[in-house]
């Protein structure tokens, strides 16, 4: 039986960085290629080594998939391709293509410019990698090569953000990346077609939540906000530059308008205009709302939201601001923390999930005093509040991504170990199926029943549908063909026996048998016919049974009177291919002259 | 596979085809060539054409006819709400399409007609650029047309049927009667309620029965060709189509190849005109008019070639010197059209497209939005717009018949000046003709019309490359029939020339296709409006999946035919196979059959096979030594051969065929074996024993399965 070989070399029973390797019919597809936030060695990087010890990597791998522009799903392409040696196909978005260079160059400049790495990839590397990438439409069917079919559907998460289908031969995948199931202020909700996958590899990392609504967690952010500022603190959020950025200027941008209010909100980073005018440009990745009314009012134009300026961290009194990145690991964001952790009035909301290491994680862990590499301590005195906003499904979301797409078996990544269980419990329990979570390096083996083309005759279905529609309905009723099936260049048909014939040019020989029944009826032989056809209506339910000039027939079985006015010869004769009617028929008729 | 022509406009199609038992419909193409015959009707009233007299045949007195017909400029128009001409409505019913596939904006105009008030329950597939700009063409046309009022209530109807006694050119006017006036707003936005946005290269499931797929056709933002595909049989619509390079992403030609059949239509309107002089020639008209002081009008539609027009005249306009020139843009949907083609990134050309990696808007005419170069008004007296407006100037407005819209007023107000031009680019109507209610004109007109569908040398190539199996084209593009003294046909002039130049093609590629030894030229069929043509292949089988299980089980009884006169004897193998059948959304798959019922005395089920394990299909000649021979294994040894001299054979007195023919006689069984040369019949009595005995030996001695 053929399978499908599912190796994660990150995102198995973790959230670090995805980068998962799916081995089916003969292709080798590497599903994102993401870089770990919470490392400074060789450990951000998926482990290339595994796909091939030494030697060119591209023979060993047909394309790579990148679901969105986060980097834990495409921070290590730059250094696969141009550092690796990877000169394969690449897919992802136009969003993705567009903006996934920026975070990279961005991140690039804290690791390099900031942090003083050397051995790291290059802006030029970076531009030299987008250009081998070939941009996908949405639903669009791309062939990777003959056998290899790929798809993007709309995941929601972030602008550009695509979940992928992928089939080769009659086997088939869906990859998630990462999804979300509820729409949000600006993007929709992640959607699929019942396209019944053989393996549905879908993220995890709210694998146990089912979140209170929207509305509420928006409701708690604005109210911690305005208390906040209202007694002169200072309000950090650390975002990444594109994605939840956009939806929580927004949520504050119209609670400023309506409460009216004045104090100061800042975006961090020259990127805003340009971030925003990302989603200008692409405003057909966002949801419906804003996409029919972006000609009389672009919701990405902000009124109250002013650019950020480093001199502003040192300024008096409340102010709001916005910067990257968004775990607290590196640059500006970091930066201001240290600044204002020390005082009590001041707050830090984290908007989303922290890796493991990063100063974020850290603190959402309660840590009072966080030191960093020059010794240097930073009091935390300041309120720390997490507010889940990273658009991830939850519990609910992935349960309902199962019931669209109908998967044969589902294989959990991106999540931690402890919560995959308690959902794969679930979801083995609810649907029936099986699920699968294996770790980093770990294998899991998917078997798949095979499916062959097979060009079936026309007439033979259509004998078929009469036969089925002559009976009395009866949804449990099986419907069955009887034909031929012939292989010829690989092709199969399941043909009628005289399309056999011609097909193949062969002269059929057919085979008839003929045995008499004596049978004592007086009466003329007509009576005694129709006598013959009410038993065999009684008998033969389902079957066409005509009569004319005294000869009945069934298929292929003929049935003949002949005699004088009292002893009467049933001939019953039939073709070889309707031995068991012709059998039946003819023990039927024996019984009955025995016992008359 | 049937094809029905319901568009008398080649320019704007309407197929319908009949596949796998549904009824697809290809392209609603409205004709707007009958507005021509009616009077402007001018957005803001004109004292000209408000004081026009009427006109009455000579020797006619029909009080009906009063007030529909105008004398304007030595001609005749219909004074009375403008009438188009959607596709014809006997030859399909409408509640009956299962699809309607739109291929550009330029070919949808007709779908309320199609899909309100006629019963119509199936699905409508188009591209999100095709169904969001056909939506601005549809709400500016309806709002030209009703917005401006014109017209005295009741539609003008008498005249229709006085055409004999009126005089040129309203009396050649095609079958008026079928005419009808634009729909109600509501029914426009109910029919664009239906349409599904599809992506390219989008395989879109009809029914479970076929896929179809939009493919770039490089004419227009979201321009599509359309290839279906049943697991055997392939159908390309191409429609519109360009291969020049503008502003949409190009041609995708390789998902359009060995199709088993190519339908062919909405080539270009002006064959004679090269697109790209004509954008040139235009930039230099209107350089010259702007800068004598003179305004130029482009009467354009508000999408489309209008985006290339503002790039390149913009452009030759600055190294002219003449930046400080305004270019207005008056339509009601001038802010959207102009606002949303720039979110169309993955729509637009792989130069286009790389302008929004940066991030920059994919067109210009946003830039010159914000330098105040451009700018669009909804309508002419807008307060705002006639406040700013400036002359000398650039505006492009509608409607290119010059029969509603703002063009209307402004020939109107620019008819008797020299110094102004008015340019026209839109292929659809012939510009004389348009002209013709303003005449005399004073004002320059030059005729640049930018088409950059198919030539005819453009679609020859194409078929060529495309090697279908079959073409299907619309009248207007086929070769004159062979003798057309006997077949009197409508065609106009034009349409005749156009297809005598695509036979020469043929001809040409036919001569070609001879001189190289290659491939026979492509059968065509010709469909005329209100025909249908049976085209493409015949099916014999439907696709379906057999599971592994039972592939492995027939594999197992399969038996290889060496015997078998086909090409390749050992690639055939043959296997009797029952299987149940599970159809699930149109998909058959088979999979194991049921077990045969429990009771062996229970009747057998129809269509089953029982047993199952018995041959069920033998051939050739019966070897009468090895079936005696067979018998003796199975305890029958009273075997008794007896050539029969009574059962000739068929093919005379050939020793090898009377040896074919012959009675075996078992007498200890009251048995008979006919032989024949293609037949053996068995007269035995009722024994079950016996007979099964008899069957094994057959099959001894007869190849089968
Ligand atoms: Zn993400």
């Amino acid at each position: 039986m053929p399978e499908i070989k599912i190796t994660p070399l990150g995102a198995g029973q973790d959230v670090g960085r995805s980068c998962i390797l799916l081995s089916m019919g003969g292709k080798n597809i590497m599903l994102d290629c993401g870089m770990h936030m919470g490392y400074n060695d060789e450990r951000r990087f998926p482990d290339f080594s595994y796909i091939v010890p030494e030697g060119p990597i591209t023979s060993q791998i047909d394309c790579v998939i990148i679901s969105h522009f986060h980097l834990d799903h495409c921070g290590a392409l730059p250094y696969m391709s141009e550092m690796i040696g990877y000169t394969g196909p690449i897919y992802m978005t136009h969003p993705t293509k567009a903006i996934a260079p920026i975070l990279l160059e961005d991140m690039r400049k804290v690791v390099v410019e900031r942090k003083g790495e050397s051995n790291f990839f290059t802006s030029q590397m970076i531009k030299d990698c987008i250009k081998k990438v070939t941009a996908v439409t949405l639903h669009q069917s791309v062939m990777v090569d003959n056998e290899l079919e790929i798809k993007a559907y709309y995941a929601g998460h972030v602008l550009g953000a695509a979940m992928f289908w992928i089939r080769v031969g009659s086997q088939s995948v869906v990859y998630t990346g990462d999804y979300n199931m509820t729409p949000d202020r600006h993007l929709g909700a992640a959607w699929i077609d019942k396209c019944r996958p053989d393996l549905l590899i879908t993220e995890s990392t709210y694998a146990t939540t089912i979140r209170d609504s929207k509305r509420c967690r928006e409701r708690d952010f604005l109210k911690k906000v305005h208390e906040c500022v209202e007694k002169g603190g200072k309000v950090l959020i650390p975002v990444f530059a594109l994605g939840r950025a956009q939806e929580l200027c927004i949520l504050l941008e119209t609670y400023w308008e309506r409460m009216n209010l004045k104090y100061p909100v800042y975006f961090a980073l020259g990127l805003t205009e340009k971030a925003n005018n990302y989603y200008k440009m692409f405003i057909t990745w966002t949801n419906q709302k804003i996409r029919k009314t972006f000609v009389q009012r672009n919701m990405f134009d902000f009124k109250h939201i002013k650019p950020f300026d480093k001199t502003y961290i040192d300024n008096p009194g409340a102010m709001v601001v916005f910067a990257t990145p968004g775990m607290l690991h590196a640059g500006l964001s970091l930066n201001i923390f240290k600044k204002w952790a020390p005082y009590e009035q001041n707050m830090v909301i984290m908007p989303g999930f922290c890796v493991q290491g990063t100063v974020g994680h850290k603190i959402l862990n309660g840590a009072k005093k966080v030191e960093f590499e020059n010794r240097q301590v930073v009091e935390v005195k300041m309120a720390v509040e997490y507010m889940s906003f990273s658009a991830h499904a939850d519990a609910k979301g992935i349960m309902q991504l199962i019931q669209y797409c109908e998967p044969k078996n589902v294989l959990l990544v991106h999540g931690e170990a402890q919560k995959m269980e308690f959902l794969k419990d679930k979801i083995e329990k609810e649907f029936k199926i099986n699920c699968y979570m294996p770790a980093n390096g770990e294998t899991s083996v998917i078997n798949t029943p095979t499916k062959l083309p097979v060009d079936v005759s026309l007439r033979l279905l259509k004998a078929e549908a009469v036969r089925y529609n002559a009976l009395p309905p009866d949804p449990k009723r099986r419907r069955v063909v009887n034909g031929i099936l012939c292989v010829k260049d690989n092709r199969l048909s399941l043909l009628d026996i005289d399309e056999v014939c011609d097909e193949i040019g062969i002269n059929r020989h057919v085979i008839r048998f003929t045995s008499t029944v004596r049978f004592d009826d007086p009466g003329p032989a007509v009576k005694t016919a129709e006598k013959l056809k009410a038993l065999l209506s009684e008998k033969l339910e389902g079957w066409t049974i005509t009569i004319s000039d005294g000869n009945i027939s069934v298929e292929s079985v003929l049935i003949k009177v002949e005699g004088d006015e009292n002893t009467k010869s049933i001939y019953v004769s039939w073709t070889n291919q309707d031995e068991d009617l012709g059998s039946y028929i003819l023990g039927l008729l024996q019984s009955m002259v025995q016992s008359s | 596979m049937k094809l029905y022509c319901l568009s008398s406009d080649a320019s704007k199609p309407c197929f319908v085809l009949s596949f796998k038992e549904l009824l697809i419909m290809l392209d609603c193409g409205l004709s707007a060539h009958s507005v021509l015959n009616f009077l402007p009707l001018p957005p803001v009233p004109s004292t000209r054409l408000a004081s026009l007299p009427n006109y009455t045949p000579p020797h006619v007195n029909d009080p009906l006819l009063e007030g529909e017909l105008k004398e304007c400029c030595g001609r005749v128009f219909v004074d009375s709400i403008p009438e188009f001409c959607p596709p014809l409505d006997k030859v399909v019913d409408f509640s009956q399409l299962d699809v309607i596939l739109i291929s550009n904006y330029t070919c949808m105009m007709a779908l309320p007609f199609i899909t309100e008030d006629t019963g119509f329950k199936g699905q409508v597939y188009a591209t999100e650029p095709t169904l969001q700009i056909g939506r601005f063409y549809l709400e500016e046309l309806a709002e030209w047309v009703s917005g401006a009022g014109g017209g005295t209530g009741a539609a003008a109807r008498r005249w229709k049927e006085l055409l004999h006694v009126l005089p040129q050119p309203l009396s050649l006017a095609a079958r008026p009667r079928s005419w009808r006036r634009l729909f109600a707003p509501a029914a426009v936005a109910r029919s664009l309620a239906r349409v599904r946005v599809v992506g390219y290269d989008e395989k879109v499931d009809i029914y479970g029965a076929l896929d179809a797929t939009a493919v770039s056709s490089g004419f227009c933002l979201g321009s599509a060709n359309w290839v279906l595909r049943s697991a055997r049989e392939k159908v390309a619509y191409v429609s519109g189509s360009s291969t020049l390079t503008t502003h949409p992403r190009p041609i995708n030609q390789a998902a359009l190849r060995g199709a088993d059949l190519l339908i062919l239509a909405a080539l270009t309107q002006t064959p004679a005109h090269n697109p790209d002089h004509m954008l040139g020639d235009l930039c230099v008209h209107a350089a010259v008019t702007l800068r004598a002081g003179g305004c130029v009008l482009c009467p354009v539609y508000p999408s489309g070639v209008l985006y290339d027009l503002l790039e390149c005249l913009s452009a030759h306009l600055d190294t002219a010197g003449l930046q400080h020139v305004p270019m207005y843009v008056v339509s009601p949907v001038a802010d959207s059209s102009l606002a949303y083609s720039n979110i169309l990134a993955e729509w637009v050309s792989v130069g286009k497209q790389a302008r929004v990696y940066l991030p920059e808007e994919p067109f210009p005419h946003a830039a010159l939005a914000r330098a105040g170069r451009l700018r669009h008004a909804r309508h002419l007296h807008d307060d705002a717009f006639s406040a700013e407006f400036r002359q000398p100037c650039v505006v492009f407005c509608g409607h290119p018949s010059l029969r509603f819209g703002a063009a209307v007023h402004l020939v109107e107000l620019w008819a008797n000046n020299p110094a102004h031009a008015i340019i026209f680019t839109e292929p659809d109507f012939p510009h004389t003709e348009a002209l013709a209610p303003f005449q005399p004109l004073s004002m320059k007109a030059f005729h640049c019309p930018i088409d950059t569908s198919l030539n005819y040398s453009q679609a020859n190539k194409l078929v060529r490359e495309l090697r279908p199996r079959e073409l299907a084209l619309p009248d207007q593009y086929a070769p004159p029939p062979p003798h057309h003294h006997q077949a009197p046909r409508s065609v106009p002039l034009p349409h005749r020339h156009v297809a005598q130049l695509l036979a020469g093609q043929q001809a040409g590629a036919r001569a070609a296709a001879a001189r190289a030894g290659a491939a026979r030229p492509v059968p065509t069929v010709v469909v005329r409006r209100g025909a249908a043509r049976a085209c493409g292949p015949r099916r014999r089988t439907a696709r379906g999946s057999l599971g592994a299980a039972l592939a492995a089980h027939a594999q197992a009884a399969a038996r290889t035919l060496p015997a078998a006169p086909a090409a390749d004897a050992q690639a055939l193998r043959l296997a009797p196979l029952q299987a149940a059948l599970s159809l699930r959304d149109n998909r058959l798959e088979l999979l194991p059959a049921p077990p045969p019922p429990a009771d062996p005395a229970a009747p057998p089920q129809p269509g089953g096979s029982g047993t199952g394990a018995l041959p069920r299909l033998h051939w050739g000649a019966l070897d009468v030594d090895a079936l005696v021979r067979a018998l003796a294994r199975e305890g029958i040894t009273d075997a008794r051969v007896e050539r029969s001299a009574a059962a000739p054979a068929e093919g005379g007195g050939t020793a090898a065929a009377d040896s074919m023919s012959c009675i075996v006689h078992l007498p200890r069984h009251d048995t008979l074996v006919h032989v024949e040369r293609h037949a053996t019949h068995v007269f035995c009595e009722g024994r079950a024993d016996v007979r099964q005995a008899l069957r094994r030996a057959l099959a001894a001695a007869l190849p089968h399965v």
